[in-house]
């Protein structure tokens, strides 16, 4: 592992391969719902995201292929944490550069610092093409966990 | 120089936008502070001169007194980079 905050932010158990999801919302549904079997976050905050993306649009897709689902810091939130829901099939979301996505991560996070460290792993782990190749192709957990 | 990196919630993709923006200025030896805020708390301010945010979100941010500049790629340096240095002439 070369990203601890990651590692640890994503617990065991916080990563599904090969996910099955028909649209974006059911999409998002799997990474919030992999938060709440991880105990970082409430069913409301899955909710929360859903509802985020239906209100501002898909920004949340911040890269090709790449979703950050999130909702703001509120009692929903358990502890700071993330999943990644890696899909079968792409999905796509409605955003203007960036679709179809294959990755959606699931973010909990306390409040606006609690989670800089791991956002700054995750944003060096998603600038390496490599890193990225691999959570695309990714076909077991242990290669996420690898890739990271 | 002040810049906001804007998202919905202002916690998720704006904070990877702040750093990745912050990278690009430091490289660019621009001086300058970017705040992560989400988009309500961006539409009641007035003290930025850029603003950043995704396609999404360009639309809601119109009326303001800054630049908005859309991030498509929030990992390439290279767009945030081009975007910036034109945006900076």
């Amino acid at each position: 592992m070369r990203f601890a905050a990651l590692a640890d932010a994503l617990a065991e158990g916080a990563i599904e391969v090969g996910a099955r999801a028909s649209d974006r919302t059911e999409a998002i549904r799997i990474a919030g719902d992999l938060l709440v079997s991880t105990g970082r976050a409430t069913p409301h905050y899955t909710d929360e995201m859903v509802r985020a993306v239906d209100e501002h649009g898909p920004y949340i897709v911040i890269a090709p292929g790449i979703a950050l689902a999130h909702g703001r810091p509120s009692a929903e939130v358990l502890d700071t944490g993330l999943s990644l829901a890696v899909l079968a099939d792409p999905v796509v979301f409605g955003h203007s550069t960036n679709d179809p996505v294959r990755l959606v991560f699931g973010l909990a996070a306390f409040d606006h610092n609690a989670h800089l460290g791991l956002m700054r792993e995750l944003a060096l782990a998603l600038s390496d093409v490599s890193v990225v190749n691999s959570l695309l192709n990714a076909s077991q957990i242990e290669e996420v966990r690898a890739a990271l | 120089m002040k810049l906001l990196a804007v998202c919905g919630m202002g916690i998720g993709t704006s904070v990877l936008l702040k750093m990745n923006a912050e990278k690009v200025l430091r490289t660019l030896d621009i001086e300058a502070t970017v705040d992560a805020t989400d988009l309500a708390t961006a539409q009641a301010r007035r003290d930025a001169q850029i603003i950043l945010t995704t396609p999404d979100l360009v639309d809601k941010l119109q009326g303001l007194p800054a630049e908005i500049i859309a991030i498509e790629h929030f990992f390439d340096l290279e767009e945030i980079t081009q975007k910036l240095e034109r945006s900076l002439g």
